[in-house]
């Protein structure tokens, strides 16, 4: 990339070619898409964390007159439980079905598909990715039929002699889990077959003909060569995971009772089923924070490999 | 050795076969249910197939409107969200100044912002600002939503089209636009369609944003209309709901076919999420 980069850096200034003009002017395009990020997106960025500290409300004495109330907010939020069950909650979640469940599918999915038959993989590769294309709400009905009590789920458990359950109320957040899993692994898929097939195959015969075995070739040629992508890929389902909302909304809405109500379900809860817009900025922000911290962590991962 | 290779791809086989069957079943329920009258949650083949449900959704209420809705408002939004994001690539990827970095820094950071979390917020906004309920405001929003990640793929895209036939133009004495217009476009479609393509799939599917910000009947695109399949009245019609979920589903896939097709959509976003 920086070899590429580097010519035209040091050849455009000195063949003096390019239309002359300020700088400034060269950089209006921008401003559609800076316009644009300012209003809708830093805008609110910046009115949550002002939110974060009032009482406003929708209805009652926030709505009238909104007052500074400090930490309050996150002083209630971590005294909570009910909060405190939504980042456990949705620490489960997205360990159990980003980090652990799209991250290692993916790229298992990866590796034996190029170990198998045309056929096969295609038709692998269609079923993955079907259900990835497929809208959030339709994928959550689809799940919901398929975890239900009466559903696909228990009728296969029956048929090899293991008990079933209602999943949607015995275990909710594994069936959400699970179902962010089948929606989600396409994208880990995805990234790793680019990856994988970029990695040069003398590298890999070369560590075969040394009699490196197939977890000692995986481990210690094949995982160390695609670092880069499984770190971007975490960090990418990661975050999206985070802020899942429709598919758990429309598998559970959160229940029963909260046994599923992940943050953004908690922070929908009380910012505008129970109108306290000033405590739920406040949550909002905790899930900016969270999402900021694994975006620097990656920001610094980007910068030190450009180094 | 020859037999251990032979086993080995037996093996990866049957695993990856078991894994496609796990992704298989719930889908097999749509298709089935779809097409049965008298469908239930399991999968089932349905013993007297019938287009009844279909021939049940296919009004202005259900189906018609929502789509129509869906289609302005995606696509309004992916068309701005590629106009914002070509302009702003063009700068980024072919003059260099210390603008540059900071700005894709911020744009990747952004990138990975949990939207959600910004829902409350933007609802305030929107009272004040009196967007609430209008396909314009919505339609905004969605598009700034998407656009940080289509301004990253679109310049890496771009960084693909060699700066020298911009040289020759700019001697001819074209300007920048003119440029990025005649030449510089003209070379990326594939990039461009890919952009396209990927953030209208996103806005067909996002169900949070639309079911925040509008709430007349009559403007709710697809992906928050089905909720009207589950009213007061106990169990909802499967069936109906397994044939709507088809039909709101197809452009997408079509979508996603022509990708993989013409431009080989996994290489392309593999490419691109390389930075």
């Amino acid at each position: 990339m920086t070899t590429t980069v580097a010519p035209t850096a040091a050849a455009a200034p000195t063949t003096g070619k390019r239309p002359r003009g300020a700088k400034l002017v060269r950089m209006l395009p921008l401003s559609p898409a800076i316009g644009l990020m300012l209003v809708f997106l830093a805008g609110p960025i910046l009115y949550c964390v002002y939110a974060a500290f009032t009482n406003m409300a929708l209805t009652g004495p926030g709505a009238a007159n909104v007052k500074f109330v400090g930490l309050d907010n996150f002083r209630k939020a971590f005294g909570s439980g009910a909060f405190t069950n939504a980042i456990w909650l949705t620490l489960v979640f997205t360990l159990i079905s980003a980090i652990i469940g799209q991250n290692t599918l993916g790229l298992g999915l990866a590796l034996l598909m190029r170990k198998s038959t045309k056929v096969v993989r295609n038709f692998v590769g269609t079923a993955v990715i079907g259900a990835w294309v497929l809208p959030e709400v339709v994928a959550a009905y689809l799940l919901s039929a398929f975890f239900n009590d009466n559903g696909t789920l228990n009728v296969i458990l029956h048929a090899v002699g293991l008990p079933g359950q209602d999943w949607l109320y015995g275990a909710p957040i594994i069936a959400v889990s699970l179902a962010n899993i089948w929606r989600g692994t396409a994208f880990s898929m995805l990234v790793y077959s680019a990856a994988l097939s970029e990695i040069p195959k003398e590298i890999e015969e070369s560590a075969e003909m040394d009699g490196a075995g197939g977890w000692r070739r995986l481990a210690f040629v094949t995982v160390p060569m695609i670092t880069r992508a499984i770190m971007t890929n975490l960090m990418l389902i990661t975050l999206q995971t985070l802020s899942v909302f429709g598919l758990i909304y429309a598998m559970t809405r959160g229940g029963p009772g909260t046994k599923s109500q992940t943050l953004p379900l908690y922070m929908y809860e009380q910012a505008f089923s129970f109108s306290q817009i000033g405590y739920g900025t406040a949550i909002a922000l905790v899930m900016l924070a969270i999402g900021a911290v694994f975006s620097l962590i990656y920001l610094r991962g980007l910068n030190s490999e450009a180094a | 050795m020859i037999a251990r290779d032979r086993m080995s791809k037996l093996a990866s086989n049957l695993v990856l076969l078991a894994i496609g069957i796990l992704f298989v079943l719930p889908l097999l329920w749509v298709l089935f249910a779809s097409i049965n009258r008298t469908a239930g949650l399991r999968v089932e083949l349905p013993t007297h197939p019938t287009l009844q449900n279909f021939k049940a959704v296919l009004n202005t209420d259900t189906t018609y409107r929502p789509v129509f809705n869906g289609i302005v408002l995606c696509g309004g939004a992916a068309l701005l969200t590629m106009v914002c994001a070509v302009l702003a690539a063009y700068p980024l990827s072919r003059f260099r100044t210390r603008f540059n970095r900071p700005f894709l820094l911020t744009v990747l950071f952004c990138t990975g912002l949990p939207i959600t979390a910004v829902m409350v917020p933007v609802y305030g906004l929107f009272v004040q600002l009196n967007l609430v309920d209008t396909l314009g405001g919505t339609i905004m929003f969605m598009a700034t939503a998407a656009l940080p990640f289509a301004i990253w793929l679109t310049k890496t895209f771009m960084d693909g089209v060699p700066i020298s036939l911009e040289e020759a133009a700019w001697v001819d004495g074209a300007g920048n636009m003119r440029a990025l217009w005649a030449i510089v476009l003209p070379l990326m479609w594939p990039g461009i369609a890919v952009v396209l393509i990927f953030t209208f799939i996103g806005m067909w599917g996002n169900f949070f944003v639309p079911f925040m910000l509008l709430l007349s009947p009559e403007r709710l695109p697809a992906s928050v209309s089905i909720f009207t399949f589950f009213g007061q009245y106990g169990e909802p019609n499967y069936g109906q709901l397994a044939a709507y979920s088809l039909i709101y589903t197809t452009p997408v896939l079509l979508l996603y076919l022509l990708l993989s097709r013409k431009l080989g959509g996994a290489f392309a976003l593999g490419g691109a999420i390389k930075g």
